[in-house]
């Protein structure tokens, strides 16, 4: 085919004489169940290696095989992990999107593509890069059936070659991916790599100002997605019970957790495990099993996302009502109803907060990276008992399902602590107890577990109206007392929730709050409102639910506060105005995003600067 | 000289405790309800058999059936789940603490009807824990709907006629998994009796279905769970005892007809077949059994299934012995290496 014999294409004007150097995003776009996310996971990872911060987000269809789907890499030596909106750097496989794909570039990007798809013709103010990958693959991978999964190894080598990868750290994480177990993939691989690194060493000259160089912005760093992180925090934390109904993006959190407990938590002794993980029927049934084993003394947990929150609505209000410890994590994804499975969204902070009939509120935490992933899944269990209550974790499929780069996970220093719960000696002294009693003044009772050996441990447990001996009533007086106590019981968390973070610029009149993943965001459109506006704005990151003092200091300290929501309905901006006074939610604004995509900085300093009329 | 006469001694069981330390508060059922004649039998049950109240844990979903747990072992930790859902709570709190025993009562709209989901797949899982369905056909607490075990062509005291059919809980239970199943009557005390002390001492998931007529709303002509109706339609498998494992099992060596099954926990279900030749650790003939007398309209009682070999789900699950909710730090928490380890896999 005459494209294979193309020659390299015309340097643009002014363009390589400026590198870019560790500062700039490559898209990968492919066809869904391609093979394609070792080669993503190992380009990323070499790039990580060679001490450069990065990220890697996978935009994928709710589909096994055929759909497009899409990687990003960005690698940013001033340490921005978040989403970038500009692609700079194409690697364009997927003949269904190539031409769109193409088009969306800006200006002076580049483009590696499969040469007969001959994508050079569509414009001429980019750098394009065609490579032959049917022809490049067949002498290295012999075997016909394995070629689809090996060809995208050689975007690896040709894109090395463009951006200055060392291969040596190709080869690198080729043998992290597949370990030693996986040695002749790994072999199978590195060839397709090698392949592609000479095809583009011989063929082409670099028109493009990409390029990498070694930083040492990565020592000793990690690199894990949040659900792997999350099930790390819950067996360090010592989970007993685990029950879970699959769910995208949350099934990989129980997954990965099903394999560390595997491998650290069985008696080495006797082999048997200290935990039970069941696959329930749906999340009717798995927040159900969590509840019952909370109510017997275990610390429990399941994972779940939006579709599952609604169906445990009806036994979190049980939770609530009858006061039993439970860990929910939520990884959001987008809806309403089915929504889009596979992309993400923080839209359902308003209905976790009250969920169920009646008066309910849930203590939710809002990590916003694998290493608080870790340590807030411990702080969860901890005041899940201490509180004895349902506790949501809130990631986000961003989080839970991408790669990040992260610090290390320090050893959980703190003992775990069971919360109120009574001993037959203690019941021995005491001569009793009344479960729902305010002994101590902060809103929880004290509980036994059942099993307990002592004549006055017992208590029936009831959604049903109950006094303080957790006994049947219908009256007026016992009802309120009991619903009073519990408001009182959300009001004392609020000394005890994890402290938000807070950065408070001295000029600022203006401020951000924001959850989660949206700190990303947040963080670098903070920079770019000064660098490019010379606008000063603080920062408050929201790490749990119920708010603190330091939210009102926050709101009143600013003229104007930027309340970041990532749903349609400003629900973090609701449920502030649930709780605070006219003057406190005058100064509130709303930066909303909502299309699926990880919130990228751009977008919010836009709004920014259109709402501040600059 | 002092008259006053020593107090009678009390009438204990082999662990020291009195049958009122087996009982719960006062019923709120209606008079006459079958329900409460089922709480009288777990009462003496548990106080024969001398079993320690603190090791049971009682477990129930919505309705009238569900509110019974209240009025029996008071002793005994109870939870009163949501509608259909109980066992979802019970295998969490098993799970948690695997030296609980068990015993779950529900009811005919709690298990067939809303909660059909959650109980075949309590019954798959083989579960280790008693599960008594309370079964009259009608809701009693929002006054008098069919459940889904009402009979085809049964009417409601409305004169509303039933024109589906209906779901026999322990063919349910015998075709996905359950290990010991027997449908009873509330008026049967005798047979009851050793169903449930039988079901105390197996060691896998027991469902019994006990015909248990509602006397405010289904107990009518037409109905067919009203006391009339199972006087004219029962038909007694065998004749049934339990011999506990503390009791010299020799002293009554069994002749022809009688059959005797090991428990595991050394006790002895004896069944002395009546009319019918049936054997009852054979599934198959079980359940063809209840499809004919389904179709002579008869309600067959006794024992249907009794399986003693099959693992339970927390075989399978392979746990440790003691329960795992409460185990220390040392054996939850993994060491400062292994976190060590992990971190390494990552860089």
């Amino acid at each position: 085919m005459s494209t294979l014999e193309v020659s390299p294409v015309e340097p643009l004007s002014g363009q390589s004489s400026h590198p870019v150097i560790n500062d700039f995003s490559i898209q990968v776009a492919t066809v869904n169940g391609s093979g394609s996310q070792t080669a993503n996971s190992v380009l990323m990872r070499s790039i990580f290696q060679m001490g450069i911060p990065v990220s890697g987000k996978n935009m994928f269809p709710s589909n096994i095989a055929g759909l497009p789907t899409w990687f990003t890499i960005r690698a940013s030596k001033h340490g921005y992990i978040g989403r970038r909106k500009e692609v700079d750097f194409l690697v364009a496989m997927n003949p269904e999107t190539a031409r769109e794909d193409v088009m969306k570039l800006d200006s002076g990007a580049a483009v590696v593509y499969d040469a007969p798809l001959k994508l050079s013709e569509l414009r001429s103010d980019l750098h394009f890069y065609p490579v032959p990958f049917d022809k490049l693959v067949a002498p290295v991978c012999p075997d016909a059936k394995l070629r689809k999964l090996v060809r995208n190894m050689i975007y690896d080598g040709v894109v090395s070659w463009l951006l200055s990868i060392e291969m040596e750290e190709i080869r690198r994480a080729l043998v992290k991916q597949f370990g030693k177990r996986k040695a002749k993939a790994a072999e199978l691989n590195w060839g397709a790599a090698k392949a592609g690194f000479e095809y583009a060493a011989k063929t082409f000259a670099k028109t493009d100002p990409f390029r990498v160089e070694r930083m040492n912005e990565t020592a000793g760093k990690i690199i894990i997605d949040g659900n792997s992180a999350c099930a790390l925090g819950a067996m360090f934390a010592g989970v007993t019970v685990v029950t879970w109904y699959p769910i995208t993006p949350s099934s990989s959190l129980v997954e990965s957790l099903i394999g560390y407990m595997k491998r650290f938590r069985h008696d080495p002794e006797t082999g048997k495990a200290t935990y039970a993980i069941v696959q329930a029927e749906d999340e009717l049934a798995s927040i159900g099993m969590a509840l019952g084993a909370g109510w017997a003394g275990a610390r429990s947990m399941t994972a779940t996302a939006g579709p599952g929150i609604s169906l445990m609505s009806e036994f979190i209000g049980l939770g609530y009502y009858a006061e039993i410890p439970a860990v929910i994590y939520n990884v959001e994804r987008v809806g309403p109803s089915t929504g889009l499975p596979t992309r993400t969204a923080q839209s359902d902070l308003l209905f976790t907060a009250i969920l169920s009939h009646g008066d309910t509120r849930h203590p939710m935490f809002f990590p916003c990276s694998p290493e608080e992933c870790f340590s807030m899944s411990i702080e969860a269990f901890q005041f899940a008992e201490k509180f004895q209550t349902p506790v949501f974790v809130m990631t986000d499929l961003d989080l839970g399902m991408n790669n990040w780069m992260a610090d290390p996970f320090p050893y959980p220093e703190a003992p775990i602590e069971r919360g109120k719960v009574l001993t037959a000696q203690d019941l021995e002294r005491l001569g009793g107890f009344a479960r729902y009693k305010d002994v101590d003044g902060d809103g929880v009772g004290y509980r036994t577990l059942p099993g307990t050996n002592h004549p006055a441990a017992s208590y029936f447990t009831r959604g049903s109206g109950h006094n303080e001996k957790a006994q049947y009533t219908e009256r007026e007086d016992d009802y309120i007392n009991n619903m009073d106590r519990l408001a009182h019981k959300f009001e004392v968390m609020r000394q005890h929730v994890p402290a938000p973070v807070v950065h408070i610029a001295d000029n600022a009149h203006i401020g951000f709050v924001a959850v989660g993943t949206s700190d990303y965001g947040v963080r670098e459109s903070v920079d770019q409102l000064k660098s490019e506006y010379d606008i000063d704005a603080s920062y408050l990151r929201l790490k749990a639910y119920p708010f603190t003092q330091r939210l009102t200091d926050f709101i009143r300290r600013h003229d104007r506060v930027y309340v970041v929501d990532q749903n349609r309905d400003a629900q973090l901006l609701g449920l502030m105005r649930l709780e605070f006074d006219a003057e406190l939610i005058a100064k509130l604004r709303s930066v909303r995003y909502y299309g699926g995509l990880p919130l990228d900085a751009r977008t919010i300093t836009d709004e920014i600067v259109r709402q501040e009329g600059k | 000289m002092s008259t006053t006469a020593p107090p009678p001694p009390k009438k204990v069981n082999r662990i020291g405790l009195e049958v009122l330390n087996y009982k719960g508060s006062k019923t709120t059922l209606c008079a006459g309800c079958g329900h409460n004649s089922i709480s009288e039998r777990i009462v003496e049950c548990f106080y024969e058999l001398g079993v320690e109240p603190y090791t049971v844990a009682k477990f129930s979903g919505i309705g009238c059936s569900s509110k019974s747990p209240a009025y029996f072992l008071g002793l005994s930790h109870g939870f009163n789940g949501v509608h259909g859902r109980m066992p979802a709570i019970a295998t969490g709190a098993i799970l948690a603490n695997s030296k609980l025993k068990g015993i779950g009562v529900t009811g005919d709209g709690d298990t067939a009807s809303i909660g059909i989901g959650q109980f075949m797949h309590l019954v798959r899982r083989n579960l280790p824990m008693i599960y008594i369905i309370e079964d009259n056909g009608v809701y009693g607490l929002t006054k008098g709907q069919f459940s889904a075990t009402a009979d085809l062509g049964s009417t409601l005291k409305t004169g509303v006629h039933n024109d589906l059919p209906p779901f026999d809980c322990c063919a349910l239970a015998l075709k996905w998994g359950a290990t010991f199943v027997a449908r009873s009557f509330s008026g049967d005390k005798k047979q009851l009796q050793a169903i449930i002390k039988t079901a105390i001492s197996h060691q896998g998931l027991s469902v019994i279905d006990v015909v248990s007529p509602c006397v405010t709303f289904n107990d009518h002509e037409g109905s067919t769970k009203s006391y009339s109706y199972m006087k004219e339609h029962e038909f007694m498998l065998q004749e049934l005892d339990y011999v506990p494992s503390y009791e010299d099992i020799s002293v009554e060596i069994p002749e022809g007809g009688v059959m005797d099954v090991p428990m595991h926990d050394g006790s002895h279900l004896r069944i002395r077949k009546l009319d019918r030749d049936f054997d009852p650790t054979d599934r198959f003939a079980a359940l063809k059994m209840l499809e004919e007398a389904e179709k002579k309209h008869e309600v067959l009682t006794g024992v249907l299934y009794v399986n003693t070999n099959k693992p339970t789900f927390l075989e399978l699950l392979n746990l440790e012995d003691a329960p795992i909710a409460t185990l220390p730090q040392s054996k939850v928490r993994p060491s400062r290496s292994v976190l060590d380890e992990v971190m390494e896999e990552l860089r």
